[in-house]
């Protein structure tokens, strides 16, 4: 994977708990995920279309989520409350909104986000795409955001025309 | 004031509506995407949108469409994740008049909503 679609993400996760949470977050070494490797218990997850295509998730253990969510609201929430999900989902919102920006040149669509709450889930995205883990430590506890894109193939044909000419 | 929030995000409707409380205003109701929406501002009259873009049903760029297609002058701050320049343009040119990009701080959004309000008054 293209490393200019990782350093958006690592930029946007730390200014959205920055500023939304006053939360630094310290982020580690990008590695590639294993196929099928469980996340962790609870996952935002984003799509996205145009130019780049794939998903973005954010993915957190349940007791940092529930950290997490309750700075993010100003509640203590757990993750059985209503609106625990909707949370997640707008952090994973803001998240890649905030990378996306930074792919320049680029026109990219992002999806309304969709929450999976449960131990041992399994994320599965197309198969043709290597999936990258962003590692995460924050004072809440780590977390991941895993990124798994590539230019579409009308932008990949694009590319290799303006190369050859 | 009348203000309408229009965002799919109960948290971030929550998060907006505690900013409009520390700046006074409190008549706030809540719509939850674009066609929710539609069907409040009839009768509510909001003298104040802030309108998210992404969200299901009827997006935030065709709200501000619809809106301004229907007579209505109430200025309208876009309070999104689109953060790309042409974006901010399109919104613009829908009728948007102020723009705010999430992640924000409270201090950014209260900043833009009294500034788009001395506007009003100014105009």
């Amino acid at each position: 994977m293209d490393q200019s679609y990782i350093i958006p993400f690592v930029k946007s996760v730390q200014n959205v708990f920055e500023t939304m949470l006053q939360l630094p977050v310290q982020v580690g070494a990008p590695s590639l995920k294993k196929p099928g490797s469980p996340t962790y218990d609870v996952t935002g997850l984003i799509a996205m279309s145009g130019d780049v295509q794939g998903n973005v998730t954010l993915s957190f253990p349940t007791a940092t989520a529930e950290r997490v969510v309750s700075l993010f609201t100003g509640t203590q929430l757990t993750k059985a409350h209503e609106d625990f999900a909707d949370a997640v989902g707008e952090l994973v919102n803001m998240i890649s909104g905030g990378a996306k920006a930074q792919f320049a040149g680029k026109q990219v669509s992002i999806s309304c986000p969709s929450v999976v709450v449960g131990s041992d889930h399994h994320v599965f995205g197309s198969k043709d795409l290597v999936c990258i883990v962003i590692p995460c430590v924050s004072d809440c506890g780590d977390f991941a955001v895993e990124v798994a894109m590539k230019a579409s193939a009308l932008m990949a044909t694009t590319q290799t025309a303006s190369a050859v000419a | 004031m009348k203000i309408l929030l229009v965002d799919d995000s109960k948290t971030m409707r929550n998060i907006q509506k505690g900013i409009l409380a520390q700046l006074g205003y409190t008549d706030v109701q809540e719509a939850c995407d674009g066609l929710d929406a539609i069907s409040k501002v009839g009768a509510f009259a909001p003298d104040l949108l802030l309108v998210d873009w992404n969200m299901p049903n009827m997006d935030g760029l065709t709200f501000v469409k619809q809106f301004r297609a229907k007579g209505f002058k109430s200025p309208i701050i876009m309070v999104t994740t689109e953060a790309e320049k042409s974006r901010v343009v399109e919104a613009i040119k829908a009728g948007v008049n102020n723009y705010v990009v999430k992640p924000f701080t409270p201090d950014a959004l209260a900043d833009r909503i009294k500034e788009t309000m001395a506007r009003v008054v100014a105009a």
